[in-house]
């Protein structure tokens, strides 16, 4: 009834390979659009802003990222939190260098830097693959970090290594330092987000998306027609260190504004879950980046604030509590559905289209 | 049916809760973060009871401060930094004071905080040149800085060795992050001054794997080694240091790197081991016979209560007494017992704990005297050394409380804070 596709008819190419080919997605992704960007600033406070819609915007950024590479390209790899510390350092380093330089400009520039990086650690994947590609992906995990322990002028010779973020500004208002008003910080990863967001659709839609997940079905079949491997796996590598390296840029100037590089970009801090979040959200599934952030970031955030101001458990019982409920449902998740919450959205549009009267 | 009446009946009382919550949070609060799980939690537990027991015997006792209740909200952090800015943001509203306790929670919160109007008081870590109050105007740190605590082992050192200890060769272990770091500077600049060799160890979080920093010990035997170490760093690294053999007595914690729990795996192989701290061991202090007499035998004792009296758990009281007090003082400069949280930094900034005072408050003699000024927000910097006796199972102070290399560090400081004050555009106050 609801996603009945019924008389829906495209009398052109162009309406037959929209992203939201159904009028249904289309009208309830417009309104949740018009909420984000109509609605949420004028509401939101600074525990919303800091504690949930920032972090949720920059982890799906850095899910498409790897979605791109892991779930599109099928290269695994576990290299997400150094690659995030390079855009978070280059962030850091282009500020200081030129202080008028715009922030927008300063955040796009980050993710160029990664994608170099990207590029030459993605070179390994031209010789390995699968679980081998993971293990080389790891060393550059160790390395990156390591690098900006061990060389301080990554970190402006600050005694402890710490890096700090100054106040920039767009159109007069500050969106990065502490003196930055929420909307205005949470409209600058919305932004972001939604335009790299619909790049990377169109890109998987595109010829080089396809010739991605032409690699990634078979290396050898892709080959033998045509798709040059070395061209295709460093472009996935490049794009998808372009997204997790502004997601760094972003986590560092936007959301935290002062980190420490072994602590905030450990790899249990930002390697695993971003990789889980793509399992649990859907491998190859652009919604699955995000369900699968909000699964992993706000899950836990969620159950907490019920457990211990609704339910008046003390912090650590709901802590212990938080983590058996947030593993359990991850384990009945995948049970339930191996290929993500994607799919089970999917499956569920399926039922929607024949209920109430199913035959 | 039934259902709909029961979201009914649910959301109502959701909102019931939350109508009393707002009622709750008119008296002073002072939220907690706290970790009580992960692998900083034996050194977490008995510090947040130490802050808890103190609370329920002042309001037990006293009836809150000035007859305001205290309320004290516990969040935990896992000593998360992203755990610690969500939990900022969620209690923030007119908190008093944050004890952020992890010194890279600190470092989020100084810019958030001192944009917020918040008060952040981390007891003895967290960034030294916070001690300049010209720069830092929300940010406390007394009685003692990281800097302090890196000069007086040094100092110990020296005095071990008749003041000459060119050519020696002293490693420091510590945590690889903002806290681990935050001594290297002011030990290579002792280095240049005093002549001796410095070999900088860090251990990644959690700190469960040190035989490679020990095997490096073993084989470049430094003469000395000091670990700013926490959480199950510390039971490993002194675990270790007994395996190999090292002179424990040559062998230094930072105050945070010397309680009952980082000691106590190592049995009696860490007898002998050093530690600084700014706050006597024990029991039997006035205050703990108050908390016994209000909490502890009432049944409401924090945790299951078998911290009492340890290194830790006195931190706590000592970290919540000086918050107390500091609301105290608040009070009374402003003549109001319904404080704001910008009247309570105030009280924070004019805390003189001298001699008489600790008396008063049951603190006699339970660590030295110290007092916060506009300039001076980290206290008198004195710290003592204490040494681990395993058979007896208890610290013995060795020495007296001792200050640090004033000339190297407050050069540094007066150095870091400039820096901080130039890059964030701050003016310079109480001139």
């Amino acid at each position: 009834m609801i996603y009945k596709e019924t008389g829906q008819f495209k009398s052109t190419y162009e309406s037959d390979h929209s992203i939201f080919p159904l009028i249904q997605d289309k009208i309830a992704f417009n309104i949740l659009m018009l909420v984000a960007f109509l609605v949420v600033p004028f509401f939101i406070d600074s525990y919303w802003e800091k504690a949930i819609l920032i972090p949720f915007l920059i982890y799906s950024m850095a899910a498409i990222g790897l979605n791109i590479l892991t779930g599109y390209c099928g290269q695994v790899s576990l290299g997400t939190g150094g690659f995030m510390a390079v855009g978070a350092f280059a962030t850091y380093k282009i500020m200081t260098f030129f202080p008028d330089l715009n922030i927008m400009i300063i955040v796009l520039l980050s993710g160029v830097i990664t994608a170099f990086v990207g590029i030459l650690f993605g070179l390994p994947s031209l010789r390995i693959k699968g679980f081998y590609l993971a293990v080389a992906t790891l060393a550059s995990q160790f390395f990156i970090i390591w690098l900006f322990n061990k060389v301080p002028w990554f970190y402006n010779y600050s005694d402890t290594g710490q890096i700090t973020v100054s106040e920039r500004t767009m159109f007069g208002v500050a969106v990065t330092g502490a003196n930055a008003p929420s909307y205005a910080t949470y409209l600058f990863c919305l932004i972001l987000v939604v335009v790299l967001g619909f790049a990377a659709k169109n890109m998987i839609r595109s010829k080089i998306g396809r010739s991605w997940m032409a690699i990634r079905d078979m290396d050898i079949a892709a080959e033998i027609i045509g798709v040059p491997p070395l061209k295709t796996k460093l472009s996935a590598f490049a794009i998808s260190s372009f997204y997790i390296g502004i997601a760094g840029s972003l986590y560092f100037a936007v959301y935290l504004g002062a980190l420490e590089v072994t602590e905030s970009f450990d790899i249990m801090a930002i390697s695993f879950p971003v990789l889980f979040m793509i399992i649990i959200g859907g491998l190859g599934s652009m919604l699955g980046s995000f369900l699968g952030a909000a699964f992993i970031v706000l899950l836990p955030i969620f159950l907490k604030n019920v457990m211990v101001d609704l339910i008046g458990l003390s912090a650590v019982t709901a802590k212990h509590f938080e983590i058996t409920i947030w593993g359990l449902l991850m384990v009945v998740f995948l049970i339930l559905e191996p290929h993500g919450l994607a799919r089970l959205w999917s499956i569920a549009k399926e039922k929607l289209r024949k209920w109430p009267f199913p035959y | 049916m039934g259902l709909k009446k029961m979201m009914v009946g649910f959301l109502g009382s959701v909102i019931a809760i939350g109508g009393f919550l707002e009622v709750a949070t008119a008296d002073l609060k002072f939220p907690m973060l706290v970790y009580r799980t992960g692998a900083y939690a034996p050194n977490g537990i008995p510090n947040a009871d130490g802050f808890v027991d103190y609370y329920k015997m002042i309001n037990a006792r006293d009836g809150g401060i000035g007859g305001e209740k205290i309320v004290f909200p516990e969040c935990e952090t896992g000593y998360k930094t992203q755990v610690g800015v969500e939990c900022y943001e969620k209690h923030k509203e007119n908190a008093m004071v944050f004890q952020p306790m992890s010194t890279g929670i600190t470092y989020q919160l100084i810019p958030k905080a001192s944009a917020d109007g918040v008060t952040v008081y981390s007891t003895g870590y967290g960034r030294t040149s916070a001690k300049n109050g010209k720069v830092f105007k929300w940010i406390f740190n007394a009685p003692a800085t990281y800097w302090d605590g890196a000069s007086i082992a040094v100092r110990h050192i020296l005095k071990q060795n008749m003041g000459n200890i060119k050519g020696k060769k002293i490693a420091l272990v510590y945590h690889n992050s903002a806290y681990g770091k935050e001594p290297i500077r002011t030990l290579q600049v002792l280095a240049k001054k005093h002549g001796y060799k410095l070999m900088l160890l860090p251990v990644d979080h959690p700190g469960q794997e040190q035989k490679a920093t020990w095997l490096k010990i073993r084989k470049q035997r430094p003469n000395y080694v000091l670990m700013w170490g926490w959480g199950v760093m510390n039971q490993v690294a002194i675990k270790q240091a007994s395996s190999i053999k090292f002179p424990m007595e040559n062998f230094i914690g930072i105050w945070w790197s010397g309680s009952e729990n980082d000691v106590m795996p190592a049995g009696a192989g860490a007898h002998g081991y050093k530690a600084l701290t700014f706050n006597a061991p024990g029991d039997d202090y006035q205050v703990h016979k108050d908390i016994k007499k209000y909490v502890h035998d009432k049944g409401q004792a924090s945790g299951d209560g078998s911290h009492f009296g340890t290194v830790l758990y006195n931190r706590g009281l000592f970290q919540a007494m000086v918050q107390v007090e500091a609301a105290r003082v608040a009070q009374k400069i402003h003549g109001t017992s319904k404080i704001t949280p910008a009247m309570y930094r105030d009280g924070m900034e004019n805390v003189d704990l001298n001699a008489k005072r600790m008396e008063e408050l049951g603190f006699k003699n339970f660590a030295p005297p110290f007092k916060n000024t506009c300039e001076n927000h980290g206290g008198s910097g004195l710290a003592a050394v204490q040494q681990w006796d395993a058979k007896a199972k208890k610290w013995n102070m060795i020495t007296e409380y001792m200050y640090g290399d004033a000339e190297v560090v407050d050069k540094l400081i007066a150095e870091d804070s400039t820096k901080y004050a130039k890059e964030q555009k701050i003016a310079m106050r109480c001139n």
